[in-house]
């Protein structure tokens, strides 16, 4: 999603003399067009993201539009605190963009991985958590985030999913991909390119209806999506992320105020069990969250 | 000094500001007086003097808030608040500077030690983009200089020259918990600010105008980003306060309150003594 991000910033950047891009240090391989593009509003601050962090919200206080980039972890956990009280509670529109959320960076290791990002995040004052599906998402979730007016994290992924998905529908904070062509026996709701594995076999389609929600958090749930749900009684939840904090605690939430009888499968990160690391692909065996794993759960779950 | 006002009527504020704080803590039963005390001089020099109504004040050691509300107040700077509400429930006026409050002069919560420079160099570095002109103050303490992300700005503020940049360090060598020289020592702290690329100043008594004065004239050119070192006394003016650690937490009592004004009225007509 790198190169989908870096073209929007490169062309937003040209329409928006507001735009100050800051970077910890990071976008090899990737920013160098923006860095061209943006001149002096591409500042790479170092590698001191606390620092981003303020410094953006002080250029937010002035009218600009500052957006921060650094892997998804850097970006989240160090400066938690200053999202909080600098940016958070002011309700600066900060837009924070974290590259390689979930495992997608694999045998980088725990360091470098963020299961976690979302729990933290959408807990914050206005906070709003933007998650692409795919590399073509990424153009509109980085227009909804900042048309969104307040602050926004923008999770990328990154690692062993494939770049673009013919055929979605357009970014949506909530949308459907897949409606079954029978009455649906199962509802699958997932966030972010774990959900992609889903999409593939075609004979899935019949009775399955499949969701992607692209936006935490979130008070209500769609009708159609209620009335799947309704019609399958069946639910699963597909994250790479944990299960506190995560799409499935959102969705169970919103769901508990309405009147629906339903069955809820969960999977989602398990983090780190036997304190043993691998790349993404294994990280994601180890929680039944690969597509191998994914397609036996949904063959099961729809009978 | 350039149009700013006369060391006497700076006395004469701080003694006005020192009254006003003084109440404020005793209707609230409320501590943190003694580092209000410390940097009530470096305050009131700025905003009964230095500041311009563009520049901008970031409280980075917010727990002296009770001398930010006071001087904004009485030097006009903060209409909107009512000082008696501080502390009270539903106030603006916490504890320490509120955090989205939309207050013109307090344009950012801080309490939690390591944000304020971070927020002023982001201010100083705005202006490169916006065109605006101010000039941004951003007062610390010896905790401030504990954390990292103060060091971060630092480079930050440094590598960028935010020469309308003037960091204040109220140094008054007392945190938390103990002694800053017993606890995480930043001596030689001159030359530290130095090392990281600012155009420093010593102010040797910080709780003294003339001193504070000299300093910022001292740094008031070039290029860099500026920080001057203010050797302060936590409680001061107030005798049982001064260098004692208690007074960053404790209430007073009526008769220490009693004491506590007596003293600064002494104060007060020490100031309006002629000038020698």
């Amino acid at each position: 999603m790198r190169v989908e991000f870096a073209n929007w910033v490169e062309q937003f950047g040209r329409r928006e003399p507001r735009l100050i891009f800051l970077t910890g240090d990071l976008g090899f391989g990737a920013l160098e067009q923006v860095r061209a593009a943006l001149g002096p509003r591409f500042v790479n601050v170092g590698v001191s993201e606390q620092n981003m962090i303020s410094v953006a919200a002080a250029l937010a206080h002035e009218g600009l539009r500052p957006l921060c980039y650094s892997i998804a972890p850097f970006t989240v956990f160090r400066p938690l605190e200053q999202i909080r009280l600098d940016v958070a509670l002011h309700r600066h529109p900060v837009k924070i963009v974290g590259n390689g959320g979930g495992y997608g960076y694999g045998i980088m290791g725990a360091s470098h991985h963020a299961i976690e990002d979302l729990a933290v995040l959408s807990c914050m004052p206005g906070m709003a958590c933007i998650v692409p599906l795919c590399g073509s998402d990424v153009t509109a979730a980085c227009e909804a985030a900042f048309t969104y007016p307040g602050p926004a994290y923008i999770r990328l992924g990154f690692g062993i999913w494939p770049d673009s998905i013919g055929g979605l529908p357009p970014f949506e904070p909530q949308r459907r991909l897949v409606t079954a062509s029978a009455p649906p026996k199962l509802t699958i709701v997932g966030l972010g390119p774990v959900l992609l594995p889903t999409l593939l076999p075609a004979s899935m389609a019949e009775t399955v209806d499949v969701f992607a929600i692209g936006q935490l958090p979130f008070q209500n749930v769609t009708p159609e999506l209620i009335e799947s749900i309704n019609a399958s009684g069946r639910l699963l939840v597909i994250e790479e992320h944990v299960a506190r904090g995560g799409l499935g605690e959102h969705l169970a939430a919103a769901l508990s105020r309405q009147n629906l009888r339903f069955e809820l499968h969960h999977r989602c990160a398990q983090g780190y069990p036997h304190s043993r690391y691998g790349s993404q692909r294994w990280h994601l065996e180890q929680s039944q969250l690969d597509a191998e794993a994914l397609r036996a759960d949904i063959a099961t779950l729809k009978q | 000094m350039n149009g700013l006002p006369a060391t006497r009527n700076l006395a004469e504020a701080r003694i006005r500001c020192a009254r006003q704080l003084l109440r404020m803590y005793k209707r609230a039963n409320a501590g943190h007086i003694g580092t209000s005390l410390s940097c009530l001089e470096i305050l009131v020099e700025l905003c009964f003097g230095r500041m311009q109504r563009d520049d901008h004040l970031i409280l980075s050691k917010g727990h002296a808030a009770a001398a930010l509300y006071t001087v904004l107040s009485l030097s006009g700077r903060l209409p909107e608040c009512d000082l008696n509400t501080f502390y009270q429930d539903n106030t603006l006026l916490a504890a320490h500077p509120p955090c989205g409050s939309g207050l013109r002069a307090i344009p950012f919560g801080t309490g939690s030690l390591g944000h304020g420079l971070g927020l002023a160099a982001g201010l100083a570095f705005s202006q490169r983009f916006t065109g605006r002109d101010f000039h941004v103050y951003a007062v610390l303490s010896d905790g401030d200089c504990n954390e990292g992300s103060t060091w971060e700005a630092a480079l930050f503020a440094a590598h960028h020259r935010l020469d309308r940049l003037t960091v204040i360090i109220d140094a008054n060598g007392l945190q938390g918990f103990g002694r800053t020289d017993e606890v995480q020592g930043l001596e030689p702290l001159v030359e530290k600010w130095r090392a990281f690329g600012f155009s420093v100043a010593e102010a040797s008594n910080g709780n003294d105008f003339h001193s504070l004065t000299e300093a910022h004239a001292a740094v008031a050119d070039g290029p860099k980003p500026r920080c001057i070192v203010a050797r302060t006394t936590k409680g001061h003016g107030v005798s049982y306060m001064e260098n004692r650690l208690e007074w960053h937490y404790l209430p007073m009592s009526d008769a220490q309150y009693e004491q506590a004004i007596v003293e600064n009225s002494a104060a007060q007509e020490s100031s309006n003594e002629p000038c020698a």
